[in-house]
């Protein structure tokens, strides 16, 4: 979650939010959370588990470009 | 009785201690201390006001979803329990940081450490990946779902 937040703070595009899995149950059935974390990327692109920042950062481009498509 | 025991208040005390920069944390509850505020809205003020009781750099303004809609609105905050977390000034920014839910366990030790980087703590983010995010030309909206282990 911090790496997600540390990109919030260097961008002004970036949004970064934490959910509580279990408060927030049909978001975690909506998006088809079964471990954590689980990071949702503009809807579309999902990343499991705790990646490095180059992962994380390369998933967001994925996103961005199957949002151009 | 509060939530964080004497050692981890001195803890979180300490991790503040050096904060260069007011932090300020907006939280959305309903029916602030009522019979009606929910468990978890209830449990995640009183983190916030015992977190930010131990630093005179981090601020706590407890809003209302319902009487304040407009206000959540503004902020995009679409559920509770929420917590936003600005750089505080004149005018607060706001860096587009919320958690939604209790920060517990592992999220609780992201939650200060997201508080000593609005702070004035560094980043350290790799060189390729400030460089990628000054070349983002559309908004990323990152979720990223926790359990309180």
């Amino acid at each position: 979650m911090v790496l997600a937040h540390k990109l919030a703070m260097a961008s002004d595009l970036v949004t970064a939010d934490m959910v509580e899995s279990t408060e927030f149950p049909h978001l975690a059935g909506k998006y088809s959370v079964y471990g954590v974390p689980h990071t949702v990327v503009n809807e579309t692109v999902h990343v499991e588990g705790a990646v490095p920042e180059a992962t994380l950062m390369s998933q967001i481009m994925t996103a961005l470009g199957s949002q151009r498509a | 009785m509060p939530i964080l025991d004497e050692k981890v208040r001195e803890q979180v005390r300490k991790a503040l201690a050096d904060l260069t920069r007011p932090v300020r944390i907006v939280m959305f509850t309903q029916g602030e201390g009522g019979a009606l505020e929910c468990d978890y809205c209830q449990q995640t003020r009183e983190l916030a006001e015992e977190v930010a009781g131990t630093s005179p750099q981090v601020t706590l303004e407890v809003r209302d979803f319902e009487a304040d809609a407009e206000l959540a609105k503004t902020y995009g905050v679409d559920k509770i329990p929420a917590l936003v977390l600005l750089a505080d000034g004149t005018p607060p920014r706001d860096v587009g940081i919320r958690l939604y839910g209790i920060p517990a366990g592992y999220e609780f030790s992201a939650f200060i450490e997201d508080l000593r980087l609005l702070g004035g703590g560094e980043p350290g983010l790799r060189e390729d990946t400030v460089r990628a995010l000054g070349q983002l030309k559309s908004p990323v909206h990152l979720q990223v779902f926790v359990t309180p282990t």
